[in-house]
């Protein structure tokens, strides 16, 4: 196991991306801050620059405004990172599918390590997509 | 005047989960000038919606805005049941405003959470957001998901709230409520928020009318206006509550008027379980067989604001025309006045305090020169072009203005 791999086992942090979503799956990962889920016992915590982050948390659907960004973002983050796309939308379109303003599903702009779908998904699915995704790369 | 700093803030940064793109320009500490850029999460929701069935808008509209996800099923709702004129079940019209005020309080908990976030004071943070929890319980309960609640539908609700369920919201509002008086003992008497928050971001009743501003943002500055009661819809006719309004205008006028407005919806949902009584079980929903050509206008009070919705129809099973109007849309531009003059601390939360929801309102319109960055035309010129161009077609077909039927009421 390379040094990398240990830190990842470790005390992760967390960049939190809103391509183009409807707020739902944003609040729900701040709900994993507060009390009752408390992700931080677990040395999770969300994070103010990509540039410091473990994760990345991807949210909404990416329009065509975002996806210059988004790219931008994915370039400046610390590899390797891990690519978490959440909810329906940036793992399928969902229901924006048809937009004009749709750019394509995010793993055609970046890639993508885990799929959590939902709308929105449950801060509790979130957690469990999180660990299934670290026992994977632990795995490998 | 000293020399001028531009501060970049955006799309993406800690303060707030949205991308927007606001510019401060600033003298020394002082802001002077501020522009700001949405438009990242537009979606083309109102096109989608043309391309869906009636019924299946509902689900569309729902996640404009995920905090607002009954607002906007409720203004249509409105707007598509006034074409057949259709009357609901009294139960159903009970269960929608149930629904209504749960995400009220459940909004504005999570509102004054982030204010609190955003002072640099997390415990009223962890606190709001803990007392938020058992709401969304609630609503899991009631409706099957946190979020996303997917209870409306023409002609009525798709879920019953029977006695079972009621029994238990009335234990759980009973709790929040008792957390909400301590709350707002706590963030009312603190000399901290007292000190961060009065007579910032004044907002003068004039302002309020000159930007059309709604929602509580609008209550604070002392202009009475809820849409519950000036044109009242669904059960709200039937209870018995009032507007909280406050006069500072100031950025603890707002978080007043929240914090007073989360106890009236929690005795405006303990009215509602007591009628529910009432009603028989089960009856919650009138067949709507087909909407007929015409339009319709809906709004709700959204807990920013007033929702308008307005669907046209041509008697095929969908929209034809689908406009929008969500309220952070008139109330962004405030900060204009509320940011201006200010210093750079404060406009974080001067920008917070209407509580600010882009991807309901993300539509607007600027035109750069790509060379030089400069701003060529904005929104208002546009629309005069617009106008204008729209004048001269006029003209030339020899039109006068008063022939336009298709918009006649």
């Amino acid at each position: 196991m390379g040094f990398k791999d240990f830190c990842f086992k470790k005390s992760l942090w967390v960049f939190h991306l809103s391509a183009g979503s409807c707020n739902n799956c944003d609040i729900e990962i701040l709900d994993l801050l507060t009390p009752r889920y408390d992700i931080e016992r677990f040395g999770m915590k969300l994070i103010g620059s990509v540039r410091h982050a473990d994760v990345l948390l991807v949210t909404g659907i990416v329009t065509n405004k975002t996806k210059p960004r988004v790219l931008e973002i994915y370039e400046q983050a610390p590899k390797p990172i891990v690519v978490i796309a959440i909810g329906a939308c940036p793992c399928t379109g969902g229901i924006f599918a048809s937009s004009y303003n749709f750019a394509g599903p995010l793993d055609k702009v970046i890639p993508v390590n885990a799929y959590i779908p939902g709308c929105p998904p449950k801060p509790e699915a979130m957690l469990s997509g999180v660990v299934t995704l670290l026992k994977a790369m632990g795995k490998k | 005047m000293g020399k001028k700093t531009i501060v970049p803030i955006g799309p993406y940064h800690p303060l707030l989960e949205e991308p927007e793109f606001f510019k401060l320009y600033c003298d020394g500490e002082t802001v002077v000038d501020m522009e700001w850029e949405t438009g990242y999460n537009h979606r083309g929701i109102e096109k989608i919606c043309e391309s869906k069935t009636f019924e299946q808008v509902f689900y569309v509209v729902e996640r404009i805005c995920g905090i607002c996800s009954t607002s906007h099923p409720f203004a249509y709702a409105n707007a598509v049941e006034s074409i057949p004129g259709v009357d609901i079940p009294v139960r159903a019209k009970l269960v929608r405003s149930i629904v209504g005020e749960l995400e009220r309080v459940h909004s504005h908990l999570l509102w004054v959470g982030l204010a609190g976030h955003f002072l640099g004071y997390n415990t009223v943070f962890m606190w709001a957001w803990k007392y938020r929890e058992p709401v969304l319980d609630m609503f899991e309960i009631i409706t099957g998901n946190r979020n996303n609640y997917a209870m409306f539908t023409i002609g009525g609700v798709r879920r019953d709230v029977d006695a079972d369920k009621a029994a238990k919201l009335l234990q759980v509002l009973d709790d929040v409520k008792k957390k909400t008086n301590m709350l707002i003992g706590a963030v009312m008497d603190d000399p901290v928020f007292h000190a961060r928050l009065k007579g910032v971001g004044v907002l003068t009743p004039k302002d309020i009318h000159d930007f059309g501003a709604v929602g509580p943002t609008a209550r604070a500055s002392g202009v009475d206006i809820d849409i519950r009661r000036d044109d009242p819809y669904a059960a709200y006719e039937m209870l018995n509550w009032k507007v909280i309004t406050a006069k500072e205008g100031d950025i603890f006028a707002k978080a007043e008027v929240r914090l007073l407005e989360l106890l009236e919806s929690i005795s405006m949902i303990q009215q509602c379980l007591e009628l529910l009584k009432k009603e028989k079980e089960g009856d919650i929903k009138v067949k709507v067989k087909d909407i007929p050509p015409g339009i319709g206008i809906g709004h709700a009070e959204a807990p920013r604001g007033e929702v308008f919705h307005f669907v046209k129809s041509d008697g095929s099973n969908s929209p034809v025309r689908h406009k929008i109007r969500a309220p952070s849309y008139t109330n962004i531009p405030t900060f204009r006045k509320s940011c201006i003059g200010g210093t750079i601390s404060d406009a974080a939360i001067a920008t917070a305090a209407v509580d600010p929801c882009y991807c309901c309102t993300e539509r607007m319109t600027q035109v750069y020169d790509y060379n030089t960055r400069k701003r060529i035309l904005n929104a208002a010129e546009l629309i005069k072009l617009s106008q204008k161009k729209t004048q001269d077609i006029r003209d030339k077909l020899n039109l006068s203005s008063s022939t336009d039927q298709t918009w006649k009421v």
